[in-house]
Parts: structure tokens; sequence; C-alpha cells
């Protein structure tokens, strides 16, 4: 193993500051940086190029606004999403027209899919050029179209103020999501005044927040007569910010408490009520009990395919209360009997108004004689390869439960999601719907500058992780300690996963290569390190632990290690494999 | 607002038929495309739509023509409410409306086949507007299913070119209006 030392690069805001300028017109881009300050906007993801070199040589006058510049476009959305989920404020990634802005792409799309606040600012040829193909000229609005909450092109400077702060509240509001702003050069070099925005009318635009009192009135009448209730806690209670109602809700009316991917640490997993992560991937006692259930209270989560398996057999038994501040969520893929359209703090607080207390001794007893223990975070001395669970419950030892994980997508993200014991929900932040690889690396970027006090782990793949590679290089040249913990396979884990069990074992185009990581990290002046033998990981996780900057590391995990249990592509969740398959023969 | 607790499976839900919006739109720039692309990216069969003026200034008026059960009418309802644009989705499978069409047909015609044009077309309320020595072309406004008998009525002297408009519609009586 090699240590290396940590090379830092000298930032530009270290820089001497250039010669005085003499005094330049005020221009739209001027505009638009003081209408993201007045956003609170101190932090953009960005990347520069032709059609925005106007607002970069703009952008030096306004320190109040950090820049960092990414290696790839992708990457800047992805860390504008890492810092959105930590922080609870808007992401904001910057891209030049064309392929700076189609770059962009992916992360606009997860950020959709995952209600994350985004807005996304593109750079566009000059208005006179738009429509003649000019270079470095993409419709960014038309490709985006489908993967926004809204969208916007500028014309006239004078909008500008007006649509960075429409923009910031659509982002950030109701369900949030990405708003992208396309501004042509010629108007960020027009000259205009300094203007403060009218207040925010959007008529079309009115999310609803207050729950309809007659139908929290039935959901709480459904509550106390249910035998065997079950709470399916989403991402909203973490985005309406109520995990304070949530647990006092759940307390009072001592409902058991299953996650969906985004909302693992709504409830702290130590809690009592908590009993774990659902879905194709999910424990098997929480599938169980939501199988059993006789009352499904959906709170914040819109019944995604992977949290529900096969739709006609989710819940079989089970009434279903909804509440979502999307209606069009209610009953898109699973028949509702009480919609509650609205905020999640605020039907929370209701619905703690309306629930009467209540024990449940007997329906919690059950589920905890199906629970399977997780697994120790200790390894036995005959154990020859890293087991991947246990490597996570190691992790999660070694930080206390503390540490922001962020994840890419894949097997690791499963086992990160089984064995995380998330007490806080911005301490695991990872790509749902979207399942985009690459995504760790730059969530974490994004994660460790909204919280600098914060130890933040990225848990990638070794597929993943090469996506997302020359991030590392963003990470030195901005001092950032994140601690990289490669878990190694040497194999698309989860799409060879699929291969072995529904593809005779033909593992098409799954086994990977990859560079030497710890000669890697030092290339790029981060300490590496490599552990393969189980009875090193715990010292090398406090080694790295140690290291003040940033660290990769290396984890040699057993290959052919497979995500238990898995509920079959199309299957009903009832329908787990929660073991190997040779185990049993 | 709270959306009324509708139950997808309940009894009373009706089958894939005709149905029609009435959406009221803001006119800003891509609207159009904003709605086509939303009714495509969630797969709604439309039959026809329409955009024209509506009766306050700085909205339009689109008729949607789907075929949906009422699942999917819903989806689609809630779907466009999500468009920032979009100020109001009535939807008039449930009220009672006049639904109308504008059709341009081309037919081949001659001296001997003009007059018997002509009598088809006044038996369906609609007008001959262009007379050239092999075609004439019949204006017919009516409801789908009474330009389809026309259509039948002039097939035999020979179709060459047919222009509609989909679907326009409007509520009976007092009903409608922005709300």
């Amino acid at each position: 193993m090699v240590t290396a030392t940590v090379t830092t690069i000298p930032r530009d805001r270290t820089a001497p500051d250039p010669a005085p300028r003499a005094a330049r017109p005020y221009t739209g881009a001027h505009a638009l940086c003081e209408a993201l300050v007045r956003e609170g906007v101190d932090l953009i993801f960005g990347y520069p190029g032709g059609a925005v070199i106007p607002l970069y040589d703009v952008l030096t006058d306004y320190p109040a606004i950090r820049h960092v510049l990414v290696r790839h476009e992708q990457w800047a959305a992805h860390a504008a999403e890492g810092y959105a989920r930590a922080t609870g404020k808007v992401g904001v990634c910057l891209a030049t027209s064309g392929p700076g802005a189609t770059n962009l792409v992916t992360g606009i799309a997860d950020a959709m899919l995952d209600s994350t606040p985004l807005v996304a600012i593109t750079g566009q040829v000059g208005i006179p050029m738009i429509g003649k193909d000019a270079f470095q000229e993409v419709d960014i609005i038309g490709v985006t179209l489908p993967i926004t909450k809204h969208s916007f092109q500028i014309e006239d400077v004078a909008d500008l103020p007006r649509v960075v702060a429409e923009a910031f509240h659509l982002a950030s509001s109701g369900r949030p999501g990405p708003v992208l702003i396309d501004i042509p050069k010629s108007v960020l070099v027009a000259p205009t005044a300094p203007s403060a925005p009218p207040p925010v009318e959007l008529p079309g635009y009115r999310p609803t927040k207050f729950g309809n009192m007659g139908q929290i009135k039935a959901a709480a009448r459904l509550i106390a007569a249910a035998e065997r209730p079950v709470v399916m806690a989403g991402h909203g209670i973490a985005i309406s910010g109520a995990i304070n109602e949530f647990r006092a809700f759940v307390e009072r009316a001592d409902l058991p408490v299953a996650f969906t991917l985004h909302g693992l640490g709504a409830l702290p997993a130590s809690h009592p009520n908590a009993i774990g992560y659902m879905g194709m991937h999910g424990h098997a006692h929480v599938n169980r009990a939501i199988d059993g259930c006789d009352l499904l209270i959906n709170i914040g989560a819109r019944f995604d395919d992977r949290a529900t398996g096969r739709v006609d057999a989710f819940a079989p038994g089970a009434t279903v209360i909804h509440v979502d501040i999307d209606p069009a969520e209610i009953g898109k893929n699973v028949k509702t009997a009480v919609p509650i359209v609205g905020d999640a703090r605020h039907v929370l607080a209701a619905l703690i108004e309306a629930v009467r207390e209540q024990r449940r001794p007997e329906w919690h007893a059950a589920i905890a004689a199906w629970r399977v223990p997780p697994p120790p975070a200790t390894f036995d001395p005959d154990e020859r390869t890293i087991s991947p669970f246990k490597l996570i419950a190691a992790l999660r030892a070694a930080t206390g439960g503390e540490a922001i994980f962020t994840a890419d997508v894949g097997q690791h993200q499963m086992w990160a999601a089984q064995w995380g014991a998330y007490e806080r929900p911005e301490r695991w932040i990872s790509s749902g719907g979207a399942g985009t690889m690459g995504f760790g690396l730059p969530a974490a970027i994004g994660a460790q500058l909204g919280h600098p006090e914060a130890e933040v782990w990225a848990i990638v793949g070794d597929g993943g992780v090469q996506m997302s590679l020359p991030e590392l290089a963003t990470i030195v040249q901005e001092g950032l300690p994140v601690k990289v913990a490669i878990f190694n396979n040497g194999y698309l884990g989860m799409v060879r996963q699929w291969q072995q069990l529904f593809h005779d074992r033909n593992y098409s185009h799954t086994p990977i290569s990859s560079p030497d990581f710890v000669k890697l990290a030092e290339a790029y002046g981060i300490a590496g390190l490599r552990v393969s033998d189980p009875a090193q990981v715990h010292e090398t996780i406090a080694r790295a632990r140690a290291i003040a900057g940033p660290v990769v590391i290396d984890f040699r995990i057993n290959p052919e290690e497979n995500v238990y249990p898995m509920v079959p592509p199309g299957g009903a969740n009832s329908q787990m494999i929660e073991m190997e398959p040779d185990a049993v023969e | 607002m709270s959306v009324p607790g509708a139950k997808a499976g309940d009894v009373g839900q009706r089958a894939a038929s005709a149905r029609t919006l009435s959406v009221l739109v803001e006119d800003q720039p891509g609207v159009l495309n904003r709605v086509s692309s939303l009714l495509r990216r969630r797969r709604f069969n439309v039959e026809s739509l329409n955009v024209g003026a509506s009766e306050q200034p700085g909205l339009s008026r689109m008729t949607i023509a789907l075929h949906a059960d009422d699942a999917a009418t819903e989806q689609a309802v809630k779907q466009l409410y999500k468009l920032l644009e979009v100020r109001k989705v009535t939807d008039l499978s449930d009220e009672r409306f006049i639904g109308r069409e504008l059709a341009l047909v081309k037919v081949a015609a001659s001296p001997e086949t003009l007059a018997q044009l002509r009598e088809i077309a006044e038996l369906f309320g609609a007008r001959v507007i262009d007379v050239a020595p092999r075609s004439v072309v019949i204006e017919a406004v009516g409801s789908e299913a009474r330009i389809a008998s026309l259509l039948e009525m002039v097939r035999p002297y020979g179709i060459r070119e047919i222009a509609r408009t989909g679907r326009v519609a409007i509520t009976r009586g007092a009903g409608g209006g922005e709300g």
C-alpha cells in the first residue's frame, strides 16, 4: 500500500486580484449574477464555453458566488444535485450552449425523476443566430422539454430578474424539480439597468399545501381501525422538512415504517418504529409486512415500480392512503382509497392532531419475528474475501452514522441502502428514479461543499466510478476531503447478477477492467489505499479517516457476491429470492 | 384545491371511448409543444388537437379529442395541470357539450354529377363553395359522425382531398368560463 502526498493546487480564489478594470457597462450578465445573489446562490457548478464567456467575465465581480469548475458538465448537474439533497437548497449548474448544454441532460433528467431542486443555466447562441444551425447551437429547450419542471428561454434582457426569481421559486416549491434557463449570448451582453424582480406571480402554478380536512379525518379513522398498518415513507418527508412531524405521527399511532430508497432516514434507522428498506432489494421482513398489511399509508412516495414490484400484487390486502403534493401521482400506479394532496409537513401536522394514541404490540412483534438480523461489522477469521454488505456495516460502524454516504447505482448502492442504517435523510444521497451510474462521486463533491464540516463518503462501484473519475481532479482543485470507497468486484455487478439469475450466467460484457486505482489516485495527488484482506478492512478505514484530505480506497470485494433479497424483475414483492439459489442445493 | 377521491377500478369506470378536453392555455411561445410533448410521452391516444383564440385576451383554448378510459382521462387532466401555462382543464365527457368539426372535401365532379353533389351537401347542411371543371369543394360543419356520413355519400364520386380541423367543443347552457 502506498500513500501519496496530497498536492494542493492553488485555487483561483486565492490568486492575486487582477488589475482593476475599467468600469464596464451593466449588462445581462451582471443582471443574472445579481439575480443569483438575490436568490442566495453562493455556489455554482459549471464549465465555461463560447456562449457564456460574457457571463464568466462578469462572474469574478461577484465574490459571493463560488464557482466550482467540473471536468464534464454532467457532473456539474449531479454535484448540484448532491448539494441540493444535502442542504435542501437549490443546486445550480451552468454550461455553455450546444454540447455543454446537452451534457447536462442526464443530470436534469435525474433531478426530474428524484424531485431535486435544480436550476440549470445554459448559454445559447445569440438571438439572431437561433434557428440557423449556428456553431454550438442546440435547441436545449426542446431537448429538455419532458425532463424539466419548466424551462425558460430569455428573449429580452429586461426579463432576466423576473425569470430567475420564477425559476428558483418553481425549482424549490411544490414538488421540486429542475428548471432550465436558456440565455442567448446577445442577452448576456445586452446593456440593461439594475432592477429588482416583481413578486413572483404564476397564475398557472398553485401547489396545494394543506390537505383536505375531510380526507385527513377519513385517514385517521382508517388508522385507528387498522390492525396491521404500515407506513411507506418516501422522499417527500425529507423534501418538506417534515422529519419531526413524521416522527411524532408514527409514534402517536405506533405505526411501523418502511422506507423507499429516498425515504431512508426520514425516521432514524435506530428508532423502534423503523422496520427497514422496502422494494426489489428491500429487507424480507419489510416486504412481508407490506404484503400482510391491512392499511398502507404512503407519505411522499410515488409508488415507483422498484418499490412496489408487480403492482397488482402489491399490498394486496391493504386499503391505501396516499399523501402527495403532486395530484398526478395519486391513482397513477396504485388504487387509492384516501387521497390527500398536500405538503407532507402540513398534512402530518394535521394528522398528528387527528389520530389517536395507540399501541400495536402484536403487529410489531409479528414483524420483529420475521426480521433477519443485520450483518455484523466484523469479519470472521476464515473469510477470504471482503463481504460487501459487511463492508457497508463496517463503514457505518466506523463513522458512527454521522457521515454522508453518496452512492452510485448498482449492487453497492443496494447494499448501502440495506445496511447503511441512516439516522437522517441527508446522510444518504443516491440516484433513484434515473439510476444514473457515475452519480456518487460528483454528488459527494456537492454534499461536501454543502457541509464542509461533514465526513463524506462516496460509495461507488468500479463501473460507475470509471464514468466520473475525472472529477477526482475537481476534488483536488477545490481541496475537498471526500473519501471514495470503490467496491471493486471486476464486474458491472448488478447486471452480472441479473445475467446469473435470469440469463443462464451469460456474462455478456459485464466483466470490466480497471486502472490501478491507487496509482491513479496518486496521479491526481490523492492518497490511495487498497485492501483485499477482510482482516485489514477496519484498519484501512481508520487510516483513511485519519488522512485530512481526500482518499481513494480500492476495496477488492467478493467478485460474485449478489444482492439479496431480490424480487425478480416483473415479480411480486412477496416472491423474493432471499438467498443464493446455489446455497439451497 | 383538493382532488376528489377518484378510485381507479371503481364501479362506474367507463371503458375507453372518445373524450373531449377543453384546455385554456396562456399564449406563450412553445405552449403547443409542451402540451403535445406531454401527450406523446405519456402515451395518450390523441385523435385531434385544435387550438385557437379564447374569449379572454392572452389565453387560447385547446380542444383535445382523446380515446381514453376514465383513469387515463383523469391522468391526462392532472398531467396537463402540471404545465405552467395551463390555466383550466375541463373534461367535457362529464358535461353537456357541443362538439363540431369543419371539413373541406374536394370531390371529383362533372357537369352531370354536380347537381347530385349539391343535393348531398344540402342534405348534410353543407355547401359547395368552389366549382372547377373537374371538381368541387364541399364545406361541412358538424359532428364527426355527420361528417363521416357525408364522406361515405360522396366517396363513390371520387374524393380527391380532405382537410379537417378536428373537434372544437363548447359546453351547453351557462356552464364553462375560466371558473
